[in-house]
């Protein structure tokens, strides 16, 4: 900082370290705040979530888990979430390319839209496959003579899915790749670098963080969507369960414990990608200082 | 198409475009027309009956209101949790740091039997706030306290990554013209953050109208006071009324672009008075 | 547009990549079920492994190999299906040497009709009340007389609605009208959203209707005053349940009988079942879905496994789950279990479903009326 600054050697370091700081006071009333607001809205839920899963104890823990249908139900979100997470990928790399290095008219619109889906009540974000593809929907009748079900089968969850979790990648890519500008790509461009290249080398380095942070976000939703799925599914044991919807029948059969056994797996596989994502960010901070 | 546009020399315009806007139509646009042309089963008349009788009406004002008040906390706290992230080391950090994304992953049915358990009258907080005459659970105070959860992330991450590439050489020329902090903080710092407060209030708002899933556990339901709208989408569903279903969810699409489409205006013009300025 | 054609190479690449893995994904499950639907043995495995599935053979011969049966049915009556599934395909194996695998959904009567008006394949439906399956014949999924096709009504067993108080009826709640006193918090779910909601509705009606005569203004101010005593009404059955028991709010719960019995068994003896003086004879139909066992070849077996549920071992199950049995030698067996009671009818008291629907519970039913703003 300091020397980026040369000229202003007069300000003393004590100055400025009080001006740009708060003081300590402040610091800790707001880390605090930060600790309280975080643990009652967020910590306490997911609390009481593996309180109840381990009520019963550890064994019935693992009893809940290993039930064949927590397994198909499992396979199921799994599936799910590897078809829609990477072509809601490549659709938010080129939505956010041709938004922010592009000027054209129609920008807000095609945002907006972009963003609609979050904005979606999941309740209809099922219902729209229902009016499209159910028996009685648009192309319902077409699909029931070519023998292709797309509702309460597994292509109406992914389809869902895929429209829940739509805006995930592009919406944390627009905002970063903005205020990046073009100027890298188009020195490279103008260094007689080709479309491919250009992105591959200059753009994808730029974005990587952004990018997988969208990535797993898009996927702790996929895997965790529930109103929209629960739609489209035919609610069918080990056969169209995800696990979200699996845990809502455990729930309603009165196996709390079990119920909340598999609620903490989709949690555990929560923390375990936001783990992942830490550790690369930090292998990534210390290979930039080696550098 | 291409002459609306100011020429870049970047390649990828049709491509990119061309993609977005196809894969844009299939999985979203398509089929939220579906929503239109069933919709349009119903005569003008019937439509706004449908959208406009009292149990409706009262159910986009709880739905509108709770949505509202869950925002703006979360604003409010989301800027704080993201300033302190960014700004300060505290043992711990990394903790609240990956827990903030955990209402995104969290299956929303499991929230919301978890948050009832919790702010029920029989609850851990529910049990202390029940002497003072507070009820959570089954109000529309539970309605917001389900939407502060499911909203949490949007605010804190869209906040983040615009406080982390603040340049700090504003703030220091701030403090060197001899701001204090506080000032430095709010004609500096402040002004540079509206946009992304405004677009995670928008998201958070936008997505709390919708919310189902969680809510439907600790609303507790109750017509004219604690019914949300996509509660009452499914009640039509499940009468078969398919097109007044689709009438209903059709005004809270609108209602959501508009909030989307003024939102994302508001920022881009801000976006563009703070270059020029 | 024009130019699109000159960037033709890589556009249309990306394309195609894009088209070529949503037709992989939607063709591979498509197949999937189109093996399923033959009665073929397919892995309960969704994954998209259409391909392999596809060489499964068709069981052209009913009577050998495997067939899959997938039974519809509302909330409550999971449990009950659990046991008798496993009783059916352990009969059907020795009658016929055939395996069946019968696929359960559950949910909310209405949304589970729903789904079958929409495509989801179910052979047989088991649902709450008569309405809903009138919904699937007026949507050409069955025939209009379906209810015929069974014996009583096509409803193997029965039920009524009951109150579950808490351990030594604090509240001494012993009939209808203690539940319009200013005290007692009433817990039902919603009869918009739930099929066991609109039985309780009837039979409170049906009292009252008694009490006063007929008198509408009177029955409607009866209901008004009772619907004020609940303080959350829950878009399911199950939902009430848990609200009354995990969350301890309420006084007394609405509930079928079956679920209030379920209730006692699973939370022990702090849960008291109590009898009211009149209650309604609720029927909760079964029929077979004509257009998705014709299209499947799996008329026979559905309709054994329906015919099954009217066997005394049908029954004995039903009972075992406290459902109403039909059969008069169960019926005895198990009737310390089930306190008689007068009970109203649907057909005979209401008009039927069609007619108790538009009724009450249309838009701008009774039950509307209860919920005006500014009362």
């Amino acid at each position: 900082m300091a020397g980026a600054l040369p000229s202003v050697a007069p300000v003393s370091r004590e100055t400025k370290s009080k001006h740009l700081t708060e003081s300590t006071r402040v610091k800790w009333t707001l880390i605090g705040i930060s600790i309280l607001f975080v643990g009652v809205v967020v910590l306490l839920p997911l609390i009481t979530v593996l309180l109840e899963a381990f009520r019963k104890g550890w064994s019935a823990y693992v009893e809940a888990l290993k039930d064949p249908d927590a397994i198909a139900a499992l396979k199921l979100t799994l599936t799910t979430a590897l078809v829609a997470v990477p072509l809601n990928t490549i659709f938010g790399v080129a939505a956010a390319w041709a938004i922010t290095k592009f000027r054209f008219r129609g920008k807000n619109l095609l945002i907006t839209l972009i963003d609609l889906p979050y904005a979606v009540s999941p309740v209809i974000s099922g219902l729209v496959y229902i009016l499209l593809f159910g028996a009685q929907g648009f192309l319902g009748p077409w699909l029931i003579d070519h023998n292709v079900k797309i509702v309460f089968a597994t292509p109406g969850i992914i389809l869902a899915t895929m429209f829940v979790t739509f805006p995930f990648v592009a919406r944390e890519l627009i905002p970063l790749m903005e205020s990046q500008g073009i100027q890298d790509e188009e020195a490279a461009v103008s260094l007689g670098s080709r479309g491919w290249r250009t992105f591959f080398k200059v753009t994808l380095p730029n974005i990587k963080w952004g990018l997988l942070y969208g990535i797993i976000l898009c996927n702790a939703r996929a895997m965790g969507e529930f109103g929209a799925v629960s739609v489209v599914s035919g609610h069918i044991r080990g056969e169209t369960n995800t696990l979200p919807l699996h845990i809502e029948i455990l729930y309603n059969e009165y196996q709390y414990t079990a119920a909340f056994a598999v609620a903490s797996l989709l949690m555990l596989m929560a923390i375990v990608t936001l783990i992942i994502k830490s550790f690369i960010e930090s292998r990534m901070v210390s290979s930039k200082h080696g550098e | 198409m291409a002459s609306i546009r100011t020429k870049s020399v970047l390649p990828g315009y049709r491509l990119t475009l061309g993609f977005t806007i196809l894969y844009l139509s299939l999985i979203v646009l398509i089929p939220l027309a579906g929503l239109v042309v069933k919709t349009a089963g119903l005569t003008l008349p019937q439509l706004w009956d449908t959208v406009t009788s009292p149990r409706v009406v009262a159910s986009y004002r709880v739905s509108l209101l709770t949505a509202f008040y869950a925002a703006l906390v979360n604003v409010v706290f989301g800027l704080i949790v993201a300033w302190v992230l960014v700004r300060y080391r505290f043992p711990g950090k990394k903790i609240v740091d990956g827990l903030i994304d955990i209402p995104f992953a969290l299956p929303t049915a499991v929230a919301g039997i978890a948050l009832t358990s919790i702010y029920a009258p029989n609850g851990w907080i529910g049990k202390l706030v029940e002497p003072l005459g507070l009820k959570i659970a089954y109000t529309p105070l539970g309605i917001t306290v389900a939407l502060i959860f499911i909203g949490v992330p949007f605010v804190v991450r869209t906040v983040q990554p615009v406080l982390q590439d603040l340049e700090s050489d504003m703030e220091e020329a701030a403090v060197l013209l001899g701001a204090y902090r506080w000032r430095t903080f709010r004609k500096v710092i402040l002004p540079e953050l509206v946009p992304p407060l405004l677009t995670g209030f928008a998201l958070a708002f936008a997505r709390g109208i919708g919310e189902y899933g969680s809510v439907v556990f600790i609303s507790g339901n109750m017509p004219l006071k604690t019914e949300i709208t996509p509660l009452l989408i499914i009640t039509k569903l499940e009468q078969y009324e398919y097109s007044q279903a689709t009438a209903i969810a059709l005004v809270l699409l609108v209602l959501s672009f508009g909030l989307l489409l003024i939102i994302n205006s508001l920022q881009r013009w801000s976006n563009r008075r703070l270059r020029s300025s | 547009m024009n130019q699109w054609k000159k960037r033709k190479s890589s556009s249309s690449f990306i394309l195609l990549i894009v088209a070529a893995l949503m037709i992989t994904v939607l063709s591979a499950c498509g197949s999937n079920n189109k093996n399923s639907s033959n009665g073929g043995n397919s892995s309960a495995s969704p994954s998209a492994s259409g391909a392999a599935a596809e060489s499964a053979s068709p069981s052209s011969t009913p009577k050998k190999g495997s067939v899959e049966l997938l039974n519809v049915s509302y909330d409550p009556t999971r449990e009950l299906y659990v046991a008798f599934n496993e009783s059916f395909a352990k009969y059907w194996k020795e009658q016929t040497g055939q395996t069946v695998k019968i696929n359960q959904s559950h949910g909310g009567s209405g949304s589970q009709g729903r789904k079958v008006l929409d495509g989801l394949e179910a052979d047989v439906v088991t649902l709450a009340l008569a309405y809903d399956i009138d919904a699937l014949a007026d949507g050409g999924l069955l025939k209009e007389d379906w209810q015929k096709q069974f014996e009583n009504n096509s409803s193997p067993y029965t039920s009524t609605i009951v109150f579950l108080v808490r351990k030594g009826n604090p509240k001494n709640i012993k009939d209808w009208n203690d539940l319009i006193r200013d005290d007692v918090k009433v817990i039902t779910p919603n009869p918009k959203t739930s099929g066991g909601a609109r039985w309780n509705y009837l039979a409170a009606w049906g009292y009252a209707s008694q009490q006063f005569g007929g008198d509408e203004a009177k029955i409607k101010d009866f209901l008004k005053k009772l619907f004020a005593n609940v303080p959350v009404l829950d878009s399911g059955a199950r939902g009430s349940t848990t609200t009354f028991v995990e969350r301890k709010i309420g006084d007394v719960l609405l509930a079928w009988e079956n679920e209030a019995y379920l209730a006692k068994k699973e939370y022990g003896d702090d849960y008291e079942i109590v009898t009211p003086s009149l209650s309604i004879l609720a029927e909760p139909p079964v029929a077979i879905v004509d257009k998705v066992v014709d299209k499947r070849g799996t008329r026979e077996v559905a309709e054994a496994y329906l015919k099954y549920l009217y066997t005394p071992e049908g029954q004995e199950i039903a009972a075992q789950n406290f459902y109403r049995p039909r059969l008069p030698e169960v019926a005895e067996k198990y009737k310390d279990q089930f306190p008689q009671l007068n009970l109203l009818t649907i057909d005979g008291d209401f008009g039927g479903w069609r007619e108790a629907q538009k009724k009450h519970f249309a838009d701008g039913g009774t039950f509307d009326e209860i919920y005006t703003p500014g009362s």
